[in-house]
């Protein structure tokens, strides 16, 4: 151990505090970032849970001034619109999805349209709601659960196309190649071999575009509007729990309020679990 | 070749060019949904620009820095919002920047391995909570706590210094430009995290080892190797980050107190782009108030448009060099 003797002890001791410092400040980020967490649920539980109670399911918004009142209204119109952007979402996803996974070896077309793609994936969702608002609300004079669910559905595409063609790209040439062999035709192979060996890995991506845009707000504000009644007609302005609760919250009435806490924990959990099973489904299938 | 072949044959074939056909109306059908996508993003550049025409028409270029915002003379400038939405994310990246990379420093190098991934999970949903609910979060909760404590203890320190100290003036309400830009720090700084986190995952260990072979400690291996080798990857996923920031419509309407004024002081109540459009558009009566919410739409489109590419092209780079690895 001679060779230590020659370390400049003072140079040692500055890097090792350096050390200390450096990973003691990342180490504090990391515990700031689970307080954020803890602190933010902690007071959606506290105040959500409070809101909770049996007439919150079963009755519509009240009028302003008046007491009681619910969100069944809210939430069967957002149930409504997310299921049907779901529905329109899936297809389109899946295949623009194949075509960027199977169709599209070293083509300049696909390559823009992954990058534009990328793009919409964080596009401001306000300006969605301005674009959908332009191209639907106007044309037809009015609000409707429609326009909500197209503005939803240009938010869900990106999501369900990027999370398939990285799951399809998963799935071993050699699958594709003994499909071939059998004498199978591309689609054949792309829907009954690659896409079903991929189906876990699909089914996250578009568990995650749901969880998305359950809690998407803002482009639903010029789309979907508000609808203080309960209604199934989704041709008309229709409620949904995320601008119920921008409205409520910013009201001056302390049932609103109340309500709306009550709506933002009933969102939040839907979001959070969505995640969850999106994230187990996917561990099963790297399990197999 | 007898009859019963000739049969066989001549079945094949019609059978393939059938097949042929089917994978033909597979393929375009395919590409015409990809190119949804495209469609889309193009067809908002354009509605945009036609719903918003009347005001370049009226006002011209000079709407993008005029202050005016006179919704009853039908005076109309967007550089209020957009100082709005610029200080806003700025605030949000320069808090959210050191935060997120102690995070993703924090999850790649230090942290035991059976806590990586809870933890990494755990940062991952706080991204996944909607923005509203950081909204309300910051109204009812974040905003009197900071009036409180946080707005006079920086209005007694930094706002003493001379020059910086008119950033910290103005009455103690909560809301305002710095609330808003802290709620927006502290929603984009889980999607920064798991941005770096993955590119420093790109980092070859070979190159790692060798550094702490050589005696390194961790500290500088995270400054002198890793983060040189994902420099791209980590800006990239910065400006991923100010994209977000800069589109946020819910986090920042419920606290950035809704006032149409320019102001130097940061606590004073503001305006972004995204809040105008939230709080105005439903009001607003077909004219040049209703295209001048148009115009900023469009003004904050091409912005994120710009951002987002860069980060994209940032991150493609990052993600060439994981190629080269092998």
């Amino acid at each position: 151990m001679r060779e230590l003797s020659n370390m400049d002890p003072a140079i040692y001791a500055r890097r090792k505090r350096a050390n200390l410092f450096g990973l003691a400040l990342s180490m504090t980020a990391m515990v700031l970032g689970l307080v954020f967490l803890l602190w933010i649920l902690s007071i959606l539980m506290f105040k959500g849970f409070s809101a909770l109670s049996f007439s919150l399911l079963t009755q519509s918004t009240p009028a302003p001034g008046s007491e009681g009142g619910g969100l069944a209204n809210a939430i069967v119109g957002s149930l409504m619109i997310v299921i049907s952007c779901s529905l329109i979402s899936t297809p389109i996803g899946v295949l623009a999805g194949v075509y960027l996974s199977e169709f599209s070896e070293r083509s300049k077309l696909a390559s823009v349209t992954r990058f534009v793609n990328d793009i919409m994936l964080s596009a401001p969702s306000i300006v969605i709601g301005l674009f959908v608002y332009a191209l639907v609300v106007v044309p037809a004079k009015h609000f409707s659960g429609w326009a909500g669910t197209a503005a939803l559905a240009l938010i869900a595409i990106p999501v369900v196309v990027r999370t398939t063609e990285n799951m399809l790209r998963l799935v071993p040439v050699s699958l594709r190649e003994a499909a071939f062999a059998l004498g199978a035709p591309k689609w054949k192979v792309s829907t009954a071999v690659v896409l079903k060996a991929a189906r876990s890995g699909v089914m996250t991506g578009l568990l995650l575009a749901l969880a998305r845009v359950s809690g998407e707000t803002a482009p639903l504000l010029f789309t979907a509007l508000n609808n203080q009644f309960f209604s199934l007609d989704m041709n008309k302005p229709m409620a949904n729990l995320p601008v119920v609760i921008f409205q409520f919250a910013m009201s001056p009435y302390d049932n609103w309020v109340n309500l709306a806490w009550g709506g933002a924990l009933l969102i939040t959990l839907t979001v959070l679990a969505l995640n969850i099973v999106a994230r187990v489904v996917f561990r099963e299938k790297v399990a197999v | 070749m007898n009859q019963a072949d000739e049969l066989m044959t001549s079945h094949r074939q019609s059978v393939l060019r059938w097949q042929r056909v089917q994978d033909f109306f597979f393929e375009k059908t395919t590409l015409v949904f990809a190119m949804s996508t495209l469609v889309a993003l193009t067809g908002i550049i354009v509605s945009l620009f036609i719903s918003s025409w009347p005001v370049l028409q009226t006002f011209g270029l000079p709407f993008f820095y005029t202050v005016e915002w006179d919704i009853i003379n039908s005076k109309f400038g967007g550089l209020i919002a957009i100082f709005g939405t610029v200080a806003t994310a700025t605030i949000a990246i320069v808090i959210a920047l050191p935060l997120s990379f102690g995070i993703a420093v924090f999850l790649t190098e230090t942290c035991p391995l059976s806590l990586r991934r809870p933890l990494g999970t755990a940062i991952e949903l706080l991204a996944a909570v909607p923005s509203i609910i950081y909204g309300m979060f910051g109204l009812f909760v974040f905003a009197p706590l900071f009036a409180e404590y946080v707005q006079p203890a920086l209005a007694g320190t930094v706002g003493q210094i001379p020059g910086l100290g008119i950033l910290f003036t103005g009455a103690f309400n909560g809301i305002g430009i710095l609330a808003a830009g802290l709620i927006l720090a502290m929603m984009i700084l889980p999607f920064i995290a798991s941005v770096m986190r993955d590119v420093f995952e790109i980092v070859p260990s070979i190159l790692k080892e060798s550094a702490y072979g050589i005696g390194c400690t961790t500290w500088e291996v995270v400054t002198k190797i890793v983060l040189p080798y994902t420099k791209t990857g980590v800006v990239g996923g910065v400006m991923l980050g100010l994209g977000r920031a800069l589109g946020e419509t819910m986090a920042v309407t419920f606290v950035i107190g809704n006032a149409h004024k320019l102001s130097p002081s940061l606590f004073s109540p503001g305006n972004s782009i995204a809040s105008t459009l939230a709080n105005e558009f439903g009001e607003a009566e077909p004219g040049l108030h209703y295209a001048s919410l148009f115009a900023l739409g469009l003004a904050l489109f091409l912005i994120t448009l710009v951002v987002l590419s860069l980060a994209k092209w940032m991150l493609m780079r990052a993600e060439a060099k994981k190629g080269m690895k092998t």
